[in-house]
């Protein structure tokens, strides 16, 4: 699969990073280029082959469900770029 | 006093609990041995008042008696890992500022034992790299130097480049790794250290920067097997806070350093023999391989047969789980922001600015494969492909204890070389990642220097959650291979 300039700018939007127009080219280039080299698994015949989304052969645990922590705004906030009264701060959503 | 730095873990320990030097005493040497070495850039933030405090609360708790696995050996901590109150960066702009209100599980164990903490060292920008390039903070210079060409600089390997170049350089006794798809194993083979990737689940992924959360794992880095294994001892354990943790009891891995190997199969897989090997990749693995038999070990060749295909199917399931993780860098909970006018434009402004090439590739391609339409032919067909991988190994295991390979299919590459095209770079890995996609333990540790006098690195694989054997059998190999070559100006 090769990608076109118009691929690119619709992944970069999936993936909110803007990109300027003219990297467009190079970038298009560059993930084609590796789309190209991971498509030789397209020769393995994984028919019956069950997907392994962890090596871990756990079945995930249940806790009790209460409350184990909570309550720490202002560590919470912290590390915000920008907080107000108790919130994190967006630049505004509605007019 | 500078000679305290070339200590091993196992000898400081066994030297203070005798009284012969102070944790104060150790850790101003190494801080001293920092401070020389600043030119390698191996530490992002270096926390020499904080590693004074441990230091000094670490001989009031031995005065007590209440001495820890680790009491006053100073250590660093791959910037990955939160730490409670110091900076943590990830290597990424896009954390610029972020001060963690709490402590990663792993770096919590080793201060638990008593360890002092010297700073936060070097990384790739969030692990993505074999070079330690992609670090925003610059990249880290390995302390060795081909004898061939001395005016070259070299790399130290990624992502645990600054881990690897600081326990090379004696200004840490021993470091924190992590590994996704070799960032422990290959950097201890370039920087002629010690280093294990321990079984996934093995330690606690908690409070670890995330990348590719089905293959990421902590693992300590050393000077000897015998350290790694006193490490890994206090890093691994159960996390409830961690649910792919592996709720099994730690074992003595020290005591597995019997030295005794008798009768051990160990595999040879003939697809780790690709054309093109080097000749001294093939030559110090035949090498590994003698001291192996001589140590009354039987190698036996196996066939792991999906092994040409790891490498493409790494690059597609790390990349889509790092999409998925990246995601949480919007400018909004923390670190960087840049002012958008809308939601979204905030969002793409901060995440462009904030993030390398290679992370943003890296993103890009992950986002691409898991996207509707493509997630069938891309990362479901990785998954499927992953289990092969993962099988080769089971049906391995059914014949031999243990699997002996080259580390990296290089030494220590220069510092602009291996650039101009992903893939490339990634190639460093062909050896390592088939270990990390089925979650099993690999250990490198250095079998011998090159002609340019750079050391090469063995890898020995085990089955999942047998760290004994591989430490028991690189024990019987460190103790051969006799590695006491040091870096330059150490």
């Amino acid at each position: 699969m090769s990608l076109d300039k118009a691929a690119v700018r619709a992944i970069a939007e999936l993936a909110r990073i803007e990109v300027a127009d003219e990297e467009l080219d190079h970038l298009a280039g560059e993930l084609s280029g590796i789309l190209h080299f991971v498509e030789q698994l397209a020769e393995v015949d994984t028919n019956g082959v069950a997907p392994m989304s962890s090596v871990a052969d756990l079945t995930l645990p249940m806790r009790k469900d209460e409350v184990t922590d909570g309550g720490q705004v202002a560590a919470v906030l912290a590390n915000a770029p920008a907080a107000d009264d108790g919130f994190f701060t967006v630049p505004k959503v509605v007019e | 006093m500078t000679e305290l730095t070339k200590l091993t873990i196992a000898q400081a320990r066994d030297e203070m609990a005798k009284g012969a030097f102070t944790a104060t005493e150790l850790t101003e040497a190494h801080l001293r041995a920092m401070e020389a070495k600043r030119d390698l850039n191996a530490y992002i933030t270096e926390t020499a008042d904080l590693a004074r405090e441990q230091a000094k609360a670490s001989d009031l708790r031995r005065q007590a008696g209440k001495a820890g696995a680790l009491e006053g050996i100073p250590l660093g901590i791959k910037d990955l890992f939160c730490t409670k109150g110091v900076q943590t960066t990830a290597a990424s702009h896009i954390l610029q500022g972020f001060t963690p209100p709490y402590e990663s599980t792993v770096s919590g164990k080793l201060l638990d034992a008593g360890a002092v903490t010297l700073g936060k060292l070097n990384l790739d920008e969030f692990a993505m790299g074999s070079s330690n390039m992609t670090s925003y903070y610059g990249k880290v210079t390995n302390p060795w130097k081909s004898t061939s060409e001395p005016a070259k600089q070299l790399v130290p390997g990624g992502s645990s480049g600054g881990s690897a170049a600081a326990v090379a350089a004696r200004i840490a006794m021993g470091a924190t790794g992590t590994d996704t798809g070799g960032s422990i194993r290959q950097p201890a083979a370039f920087c002629g250290i010690t280093g294990i990737k321990p079984t996934y689940g093995r330690c606690s992924r908690w409070g670890i920067v995330a990348f590719a959360s089905s293959l990421d794992q902590a693992g300590p880095m050393a000077r000897t097997v015998r350290d790694c294994a006193i490490m890994l001892g206090t890093m691994a354990g159960h996390d409830p806070k961690d649910s792919t943790s592996a709720p099994m009891p730690v074992p003595d891995f020290e005591a597995a350093l019997t030295g005794d190997i008798r009768g051990l199969k160990v595999g040879i897989p003939r697809e780790y023999r690709p054309d093109g090997l080097s000749d001294e990749i093939q030559a110090v693995w035949e090498q590994g391989i003698a001291w192996l038999k001589e140590a009354g070990a039987t190698p036996v060749e196996i066939s792991l047969p999906h092994t040409k295909y790891a490498l493409p199917t790494y690059y597609i399931v790390a990349p889509a789980e790092a999409s998925s993780n990246l995601a949480r860098y919007d400018g909004l909970r923390f670190g960087l922001r840049v002012e958008g006018k809308t939601l979204d434009d905030m969002y793409k402004k901060t995440r462009a600015a904030g993030f390398g090439s290679e992370v943003r590739r890296r993103i890009m391609i992950g986002t691409y494969v898991l996207s509707a339409g493509y997630y069938d032919a891309y990362y479901s067909k990785a998954q499927k492909v992953r289990r092969l991988i993962a099988e080769d190994f089971t049906q391995a295991f059914r014949q031999v204890d243990v699997i002996l390979t080259p580390t990296a299919p290089s030494a220590a590459f220069g510092m602009d070389e291996n650039t101009d095209d992903p893939v490339t770079m990634w190639l460093n890995d062909i050896f390592t990642i088939p270990t990390s996609l089925a979650g099993l333990p690999g250990l490198s540790l250095p079998a011998g220097l090159n002609a340019s006098g750079l050391p090469l690195g063995l890898q020995l694989i085990g089955r999942p959650f047998d760290e004994e054997t591989v430490f028991k059998v690189a024990g019987v190999m460190e103790a051969a291979a006799q590695f006491t070559h040091l870096p330059e100006g150490v």
